[in-house]
């Protein structure tokens, strides 16, 4: 990335908007108010555009055809792999297998390390991961009779690295790891995380699902053995996100499902796989999601990760700052590294409410225990209402927020 | 600014909020059953006395939205004193009604205050979990009901 670029050009945060054709609407009479991006973001007229040129112009299926449309949409595809390996900085673009999303990204890299583990064996997560990065977890010990330990969190929402550590022994064979917590906003320490595990020989898959629109991420730096990241959270279409992994682990991992493009040679007696990255990606692909993510990835680098992590986290310190000003407010995850997420409860007020009474205001946030129940039970709370912020959104939204607060707090009495 | 909220909030589900009816764990419950939504995180445990095919006490504990939360206390008192067949007639109607059918409001007494929800699908289950876990009580269930 070119910072000397960055910085002579201001973040323009009225010419980012008019990128995103759905934020210019009104929500039962009021503009709307989009603060539901650890959800999933918006998508920017580029990306959705890329959809559309490819169904009208390229549609074909990929890796197979020698007609043109087909190699139109086999080189699109292909470049959008090329496009993922840079912004991860992956050493080869091998490296990268085209997934639906974090989800099956982290259930591809489970069912194969089935094969790996024993019983009493240890697989080490931590105590704010999001569903996705438990079950499969779970599942895998039951099919293999190893054991799924925990490491605890702080009552800020970080993790108790000496805890962390001292989980750690030689049953433990693979450890999965929350770049950036979904509900708390906490991001981990990873490269001190993966450098301890790799003094142990210990695998590990870190889940960027919430990261990845908001931190850089170096694979090669980091020296993770898998980095999984789904594209809707970054700006792309939904159904569609990757799986890095180094190359010596994938070729060595069986494949995850059979069909076809996973093939070099079929027959009855014996199939041949692809090499990687194919041997991984059975069946026809989501070619146009794929495509999308290759012009999201284009999108953000126009306007460079490190500018959209500054202005979200300044308005994710605006936003902190305004709500300790609300007296029944309880900010829920207050990690010293946090990204854009304002998680939160109100005395008295259920999060299900707040979020129906903001909707009304044409506020969208997420209500609920995003997924991450063992996070809600930690806390002692059913659920919480979480503002997430992207690179559109801005200080007067927050203020919009707040108020939107106020309003329902007066109403509930 | 929220007055057009007052359709589902009315002044009454505030009420049943901050001062549930029948909030109350049973000890000599005859039947008790959880219910929960594993949507939203709303979970209650329902508890029922019955004499000779009658409701003669209900009570709930758990956690759930203002919604939620006033239309389980609206439920225990209305079928406290009903028989069974009864109480499970109150549950079709009402969720007719949540669910935006056609009802005579005048069968549902004090349970029409909860009729806004139909408009917010996303609500009408906060409505209507403390009536299926009614239903699946009466039923004989034993295990958790979810309303997924």
């Amino acid at each position: 990335m070119n910072k000397a670029v960055e910085n002579i050009r201001p973040y323009d945060v009225d010419s980012i908007r008019q990128d995103f054709p759905v934020l210019h609407q009104q929500v039962h009479g009021k503009p709307l108010v989009y603060l539901d991006n650890a959800a999933t973001s918006q998508k920017p007229k580029a990306v959705i555009d890329s959809l559309v040129h490819y169904y009208q112009n390229d549609n074909a299926n990929i890796h197979r055809g020698v007609h043109t449309l087909s190699e139109r949409a086999t080189l699109s595809y292909e470049n959008s792999r090329k496009k993922v390996q840079c912004f991860l900085n992956a050493a080869s673009e091998k490296e990268i297998v085209f997934t639906r999303g974090a989800t099956e990204a982290i259930n591809l890299i489970a069912n194969a390390y089935a094969q790996t583990l024993k019983a009493n064996d240890e697989v080490l997560i931590t105590a704010m991961e999001h569903h996705s990065n438990i079950v499969p977890w779970q599942m895998l010990c039951e099919k293999t009779g190893a054991i799924l330990k925990v490491a605890p969190i702080n009552d800020q929402g970080e993790l108790i690295l000496d805890q962390f550590e001292a989980l750690i022994s030689k049953k433990t064979k693979f450890a999965a790891i929350s770049h950036m917590s979904n509900a708390l906003g906490t991001i981990n320490p990873i490269k001190q995380l993966i450098d301890l595990l790799h003094q142990h020989d210990i695998p590990v898959l870190i889940d960027g699902a919430q990261a990845i629109p908001h931190i850089a991420v170096d694979v090669q730096a980091l020296g993770c053995d898998f980095y999984v990241f789904s594209g809707h959270k970054l700006y792309a279409p939904t159904g569609i996100g990757a799986l890095y992994g180094k190359l010596e682990l994938l070729e060595k991992m069986a494949p995850y499902q059979g069909g076809g493009d996973m093939i070099s040679v079929v027959t009855f007696d014996k199939t041949v796989y692809s090499k990687v990255p194919y041997k991984f990606e059975a069946g026809t692909p989501n070619i146009a999601g794929t495509i999308g993510l290759g012009a999201a990835l284009d999108y953000v680098n126009s306007i460079g990760l490190d500018a959209i992590a500054a202005h979200e986290d300044s308005l994710l310190a605006y936003a902190t700052e305004q709500a300790k000003r609300i007296d029944k407010l309880r900010i829920i995850g207050t990690a010293k590294q946090k990204g854009a997420i304002l998680s939160f409860v109100l005395d008295g007020i259920h999060p299900h409410d707040i979020g129906t009474m903001m909707d009304h205001q044409g506020i969208a946030v997420r209500a609920g225990h995003h997924c991450a129940m063992p996070v809600m039970d930690f806390f002692a709370v059913p659920a919480t209402a979480r503002a997430s912020f992207a690179m559109y959104n801005t200080h007067q939204e927050v203020d919009v927020l707040m108020a939107g607060i106020e309003n329902l707090i007066e109403m509930f009495g | 600014m929220l007055d057009d909220l007052r359709d589902l909030y009315q002044e009454v589900i505030f009420d049943h909020n901050r001062n549930p009816r029948n909030f109350r764990k049973m000890e000599d419950a005859d039947r008790q059953i959880d219910g929960f939504n594993p949507l939203c995180g709303d979970r209650l445990t329902l508890f029922i006395k019955l004499d000779d095919g009658k409701i003669v006490d209900a009570s709930f504990q758990g956690q759930g939205c203002a919604i939620s939360t006033a239309s389980a206390s609206l439920m225990t008192d209305i079928i406290k004193g009903q028989s069974e067949q009864e109480a499970q007639q109150l549950f079709a109607l009402f969720h007719k009604m949540a669910t935006g059918e056609q009802v005579d409001m005048d069968d549902l007494g004090k349970l029409a205050v909860l009729a806004g929800v139909c408009e917010y699908p996303a609500r009408v289950k906060c409505a209507t979990l403390p009536w299926h876990t009614l239903d699946a009580l009466l039923k004989g269930v034993e295990e958790p009901v979810t309303t997924e």
